[in-house]
């Protein structure tokens, strides 16, 4: 039992599990399951110069979901860290090859040590996947309004044809930034 | 709402954070992976989540199931004639999440692995966030 909590699981496992949250957060209390309102929330709470699309009751709204978005943290130690997987993940070779050859050397962890380092933030490269990566992330989920939870997993499970364009989106920009820029930027 | 109603959606919230990190979807290079097509893995992953939530959404709706509370539960449609709202916003996502190999909810499960840099990305999904709001009545949807 304890092995299985030190193993990485295999997909047709977490699939169904990460499905799961969508009904169990709709008959708890009516909730639908999306991460990136969080950061809007958030945005309501302080709400710097009084934007217009932050003034809402980010409390009665958000309160549940950054209860949510705390014990997505706490997920990550206990899978991460208390039960963090030992072996390198088993990633495909195709994509091993592929990654080294920009110049990825450390495979090891989750996430790169050539990329996901607080030294990294002294070089473009690293401004460029930390920063802007996570600001094209922001910025894209809310103007989309969803990220992969809010539209790949709750939009479709949903049935809901703006999700679907949506999810489209997701892979327009996913694969113009894989083959054609990132080789750019690594580079 | 009561501590313990909040306590529950920890609760959900550890489970979702635990399965991201041990299926691997939190990772920068299952993430390089998915958008080379490289393996089942991502693929795998979001179709049978979203099979499960049709199905599971399906049964809601057809039995008007109602909420703990006893609240019926409505699912609030999206406006798909927002072409492009979810195409532009969308391919900008998608732009980020390649990039960082991360979106939001992985975001947040890699800082709690211990790897403290993720505040950098989060702080500026913040900015984005921010700035969208800012720029909203100036982009087309």
């Amino acid at each position: 039992m304890l092995d299985f909590l030190y193993q990485p699981w295999p997909w047709y496992v977490a699939g169904p599990i990460i499905g799961l949250t969508v009904p169990i957060l709709l008959l708890l209390g009516g909730k639908m399951f999306g991460v990136s309102a969080n950061l809007r929330h958030a945005c309501a709470a302080c709400n710097f110069g009084n934007v217009e699309f932050f003034n809402y009751d980010w409390k009665t709204a958000g309160k549940w979901n950054f209860m949510f978005l705390i014990g997505t943290v706490l997920g990550g130690f206990l899978g991460g860290y208390v039960f963090a997987n030992p072996e390198p993940i088993a990633l495909a070779a195709s994509t091993i090859t592929d990654l080294q050859a920009l110049g990825i050397q450390d495979f090891n962890g989750l996430v790169p040590d050539d990329l996901f380092a607080w030294d990294m933030l002294g070089t473009g490269v690293g401004l460029t996947v930390l920063v802007l990566g996570g600001f094209l992330v922001g910025f894209g989920a809310r103007y989309a309004g969803g990220c992969t939870s809010g539209h790949a997993i709750s939009g479709l499970s949903d049935l809901q044809l703006a999700s679907l364009i949506a999810v489209i989106g997701f892979f327009i920009g996913g694969l113009i930034m894989t083959f054609f820029i990132y080789p750019i930027i690594l580079s | 709402m009561k501590f313990t109603e909040y306590l529950k959606y920890l609760l959900i919230g550890t489970g979702f954070g635990f399965v991201l990190v041990k299926s691997e979807v939190v990772s920068w290079f299952r993430i390089q992976e998915m958008f080379r097509f490289d393996s089942i893995h991502m693929y795998g992953i979001i179709g049978l989540a979203v099979i499960v939530g049709i199905i599971s959404v399906q049964i809601i709706k057809r039995k008007n199931m109602k909420d703990a509370q006893g609240n019926p539960i409505s699912i609030p449609p999206k406006d798909a004639s927002q072409v492009t709202r979810y195409v532009v916003g969308g391919s900008i996502f998608g732009l980020g999440w390649a990039l960082l190999g991360a979106c939001p909810g992985p975001m947040f499960a890699l800082l709690g692995s211990g790897l403290t840099i993720m505040v950098i990305p989060i702080l500026a999904a913040l900015a984005g966030t921010y700035t969208y709001g800012l720029l909203r009545d100036k982009l087309p949807h």
